[in-house]
């Protein structure tokens, strides 16, 4: 190959200047010279030629101005609780934003750094992990917590690998209360664990699961998928341990405001979704799952966990720690191959829980206690409609309606109303209703209303 | 110490915890009273007693994180070539869709009728990625690069079993990630290590061994492409071929995609499933560890097992991926604006692997790099590529006399060398890595891979100007020069930084995990 024949860089790829590479023509050739190389085609020879320079078919390259401009009329094709009312939840919640948290979590230094290997340059990140921690560990009662996982649903699914790496057990009962998606997820990993699955019917009130010495735990969600909150909570976690089984909780951490920590009722594994603390709905996600537990249990958590220590000088400092779990110290014998996580959403979460402090999030919690009882109550005095009250529930309640609960939904958006959640695959005819305190009274009776009409 | 001359002095107090600034009776953002009657409290034995949050003034609250956040280096801040990682520019236009409330409180349960927008992108965004790897489809259900790595090994267990094949062994070379070892026996595998040879790439006598010694079980061989050693495996169809002749399946660990991007499509060089990180080579902040998104690509065999949920159109035939001209293939005019008869909804693929998250994937994520893409273009993407391997080029050429090359041949995104040499003068890679951060540079990523002995492992990106590049291998060299006469300053670096180096075996060995 004689390269000097070749003419220098004859193919421009891009005539001009790009924002996000900034090599001028200039710079290219004097770091092809320092390379000895003619062309950039030269660094690619590795590659077989047959396979170079496929052509790709996507369009031409937009500007930001024309982005933005497209971006905007495919946004205007979602009808969202920014112009709707809101009244579906399942498991992702529409709840207010401090105008704190974006400013601040879309700091650069936070927003573009990475997972903090390098801890003297990276104590900002790593310490608002030991915060938040902290506040889950606050939040749940629990001893420890780690940095957070990707999600509730996949941190209950870890949960319940870990449940069978601490009893040494390879089946697991999970209660068919769970929300139905997490339950997915838990499948999903088992399967790959060839971990059996056994799905609980949910006990009457005032009676608990039944398990067997083969169970590694018993995982229940409380507040459940339908928003209840049972009073037995207690009972089942004596039955697991009386099985010798782990007792994992699915908490709400809004409801954590008012409700008791599920340390209190036995709980070995806390997890939840985080997205009710001041994250985004964003189209289910990104979120981010907390995971606590007790304390004899820190060395087969999943996930990262930070420390506190001190420098060279006796300073404190943080510091990942524990590492010997993970996948990159301990390859195929890693409690999880968890790597990068949804660190900037743990941190709006933290920010959120220092942003309310313990008086506004029992205060959340009490809005939305109050606005789903109210919206309950004036449900109930609707012919049609029957509300679920063989238990309590905290913000979210199944209604029993005459009409199909889909076609309920298309008549509620064109009076711009996001209704709730069909659920008739599971139970028939129902429909899952869920307030917050974002929802005011007027949208509550507009929606009382609307539904009075529809069913008329 | 009363030293007080400069205010970035002050700016690198250490920040007290929000617990030890918490003071009762301060709240930072209040909460509305009730607009509804009370209803009756729900039974006390459900209720908390006390809840120990800390208490802060909305001053308190924005001076902690602003004083937090200038403890952290970031990509915004500095350079920071850590290799496998792709620190790249992350452009703020993506944030600022990410933020339209049209996207940003569409809720994941609304029926698909309502946020059609929502799947426009991310249909956009499946036929995007399947066409840039040379793949037949794209889940973007996994939520990081290693729950890709699990999606796809069990997407390829579900096939095998499937066919009624019951395949124990997956081959992953010693030079790989941690994640896909992890990955691997998180689906229920066996890990067998295969080495490399001398020059980087594999060793196909190792392989054939490997193939041979465990034949019938062998499910796949995950493998990096360029590899961890940021090498091009000049053998990786001869080895493609070799996998499938065995029965056996082709994984592709996608992290360092960015330096193949245009420039070949793994799908042509016989990957049968693939997983990309998009907050490496699609410009996804990394947020300090996450959020991040790992879709994976297979070819159609795969196709039935994908994840759920899947967004599929329901359109006679997709309008948006013919030539503008109508003609059938080619050039779309916009992955943006689909054809008005065009309906998106969400679909459960007929055998698949089941779900991954509650959702639908990180869609935050997926919309920054759908915006990243549409920013590029086919031939902004093959430059970005083209940049990102001629600039790790220019700094293996400038650091070659001065650090030992791992491997001495044209490399691609990534250069790695290592620090043996100047371990030998008295200062370790970790050290070096250190007294990087005293010429304002952020550590490139070290002891990794574990191979190669004394890592360090620079990848610039396609981002960083010539004149960043030279003032950062100006350093580099200096660095080096002072290994060779005084050591001592790299062992006790970095001397600049916030902190001196941490304690790591104390928070070990009696771990203070929380106030
Ligand atoms: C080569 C390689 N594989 C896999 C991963 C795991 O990806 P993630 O961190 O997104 O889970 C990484 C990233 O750290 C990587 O560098």
């Amino acid at each position: 190959m004689t390269t000097e024949t070749r003419p220098v860089e004859a193919r421009p790829l891009v005539t001009e200047p790009h924002p996000y590479i900034p090599l001028t023509p200039d710079d290219r050739a004097a770091m092809l010279a320092t390379i000895g190389v003619a062309s950039t085609d030269d660094l690619f020879t590795d590659i077989p030629a047959a396979y170079r320079n496929p052509s790709i078919n996507i369009p031409d390259a937009l500007t930001e101005l024309e982005l933005l401009d497209e971006m905007r009329t495919l946004a205007a094709r979602n009808r969202t609780g920014s112009d709707y009312a809101c009244f579906l939840g399942a498991g992702a919640y529409h709840h207010f934003r401090p105008s704190l948290i974006d400013p601040l979590v879309m700091r650069g230094e936070f927003l573009t750094s990475y997972t903090p290997y390098q801890p003297e340059v990276s104590q900002g990140t790593l310490q608002t992990i030991f915060e938040f921690q902290s506040l889950v560990c606050e939040l749940t009662g629990m001893d420890v917590a780690n940095a957070g996982m990707y999600d509730g649903a996949s941190a209950l699914a870890e949960a319940c690998l870990m449940a069978c790496a601490v009893t040494g057990r390879r089946r697991i009962a999970v209660s068919e209360r769970v929300h139905p998606n997490w339950l997915a997820v838990v499948q999903g990993y088992a399967h790959g664990r060839d971990i059996g699955v056994d799905m609980m019917p949910h006990p009457a009130p005032g009676a608990t699961f039944v398990l067997s010495d083969e169970h590694a735990c018993l995982a229940v969600a409380q507040p459940d998928f339908y928003g209840r909150m049972s009073l037995d909570a207690a009972s089942w976690g004596e039955a697991a341990h009386a099985a010798g089984a782990l007792f994992l909780v699915a908490a709400e951490p809004i409801s954590l405001g008012m409700y008791r920590p599920p340390s209190e009722y036995g709980a070995d594994i806390v997890v939840a979704e985080g997205q009710s603390l001041g994250v985004s709905l964003s189209y289910g996600g990104p979120y981010v799952g907390l995971f606590a537990c007790r304390n004899d249990y820190i060395r087969q958590m999943p996930g990262r966990i930070v420390g506190r220590t001190a420098d060279l000088e006796g300073r404190t400092g943080y510091v990942l720690t524990l590492q010997t779990r993970e996948q990159h110290i301990r390859r195929e014998r890693a409690t999880s191959n968890i790597c990068t996580s949804q660190q900037l959403i743990a941190l709006s979460a933290s920010m959120y829980l220092a942003a309310l402090g313990p008086r506004g999030l029992r205060r959340v919690a009490e809005l939305c206690y109050e606005k789903a009882h109210y919206l309950a109550d004036r449900i109930d005095e609707l012919a049609g409609f029957r509300v679920e009250r063989d238990e309590p529930f905290f913000h979210e309640f199944v209604v029993r309606p005459q009409k199909p609960p889909s076609e309920i939904n298309r008549a509620l958006i064109e009076r711009r109303i996001i209704g709730g959640l069909d659920v008739s695959d599971a139970i028939h005819n129902r429909m899952l209703l869920c307030a917050t305190e974002l929802n005011t009274r007027v949208e509550i009776d507009a929606l009382v209303e609307a539904l009075a009409e529809v069913s008329r | 110490m009363t030293n007080l001359q400069s205010s970035t002095f002050n700016l690198q107090q250490p920040e007290p915890t929000l617990d030890a600034r918490s003071h009762a009776g301060r709240i930072a953002v209040a909460m509305p009273h009730s607009d509804v009657p009370g209803a009756e409290a729900p039974p006390a034995e459900l209720l908390r007693r006390d809840l120990r949050l800390p208490e802060l003034s909305q001053l308190d609250v924005v001076r902690h994180y602003t004083r937090l956040s200038q403890l952290n280096w970031s990509i915004d801040t500095h350079m920071y070539p850590l290799g496998s990682c792709t620190m790249k520019l992350n452009p703020k236009v993506n944030d600022a869709i990410a933020a339209m409330p049209g996207f940003a409180d569409a809720h994941p349960m609304q029926p698909a009728a309502d946020v059609q927008g929502a799947l426009a992108v991310v249909y956009g965004l499946q036929r995007t990625l399947a066409e840039i790897t040379g793949m037949a489809e794209t889940s973007l259900a996994p939520l990081a690069g290693a729950q890709g790595e699990l999606a796809g090994v069990l997407v390829i267990k579900a096939y095998l079993e499937s066919r009624g094949e019951k395949r124990t062994t997956i081959l992953v070379p010693d030079s790989a990630h941690g994640t896909n070892p992890a990955t691997a026996s998180m689906a229920g595998f066996d890990v067998v290590a295969v080495k490399p040879q001398p020059d980087g790439d594999m060793d196909l006598d190792a392989l054939r061994v490997a193939l041979e010694e465990h034949g019938p079980t062998v499910a796949a061989l995950m493998i990096t492409l360029p590899s961890t050693l940021g090498l091009f495996d000049r053998n990786i169809v001869q080895i493609a071929e070799m996998v499938h002749a065995h029965g056996a399946q082709m994984y592709g660990d996608g992290a360092n995609l960015n330096a193949m991007v245009g420039q070949v499509k793994p799908g042509d060089l016989g990957f049968d499933v693939m997983h990309i990180n998009l907050h490496k080579t699609f410009s996804q902040p990394h947020g300090g560890g996450g959020p991040g998104a790992g879709p994976i690509v297979v070819k159609e065999h795969l196709i039935p097992f994908l994840p759920s949920p899947h967004v599929v159109v329901d359109a006679d035939e997709d309008e948006r991926w013919k030539m503008e001209d109508g003609s059938g293939s080619g050039r779309p005019s916009s992955i943006i604006h689909p054809p008005s008869s065009a309906t998106y909804r969400l679909h459960d693929p007929e055998r698949t692997i089941g779900r991954l998250g509650a959702f639908h994937g990180n869609f935050g994520v997926l919309l920054r790099a759908y915006a990243y893409i549409s920013s590029l273009g086919p031939d902004g993407l093959r430059a970005m590529s083209e940049a990102a391997v001629l600039n790790a080029n220019y700094v293996q050429a400038r650091l070659r006399g001065a650090y030992d090359l791992a491997h001495d041949r044209t490399c691609m995104h990534e250069v790695l060398f290592s620090g043996r040499k100047q371990k030998a003068q008295g200062a370790k890679t970790l050290d070096i890595a250190k007294r990087m951060i005293d010429y304002g540079y952020h550590p490139p990523t070290i002891y990794f891979p574990l191979v190669v002995e004394e890592a360090l492992m620079i990848e610039p990106t396609e981002s960083e100007t010539k004149e960043t590049l030279d003032a950062f291998c100006e350093a580099m060299l200096q660095i080096a020069a002072e290994a060779e006469t005084q050591p001592e300053l790299l062992r006790e670096a970095p001397h600049n930084a916030p902190l001196r180096r941490l304690d790591e075996a104390t928070a070990a060995r009696k771990p203070v995990l929380r106030w």
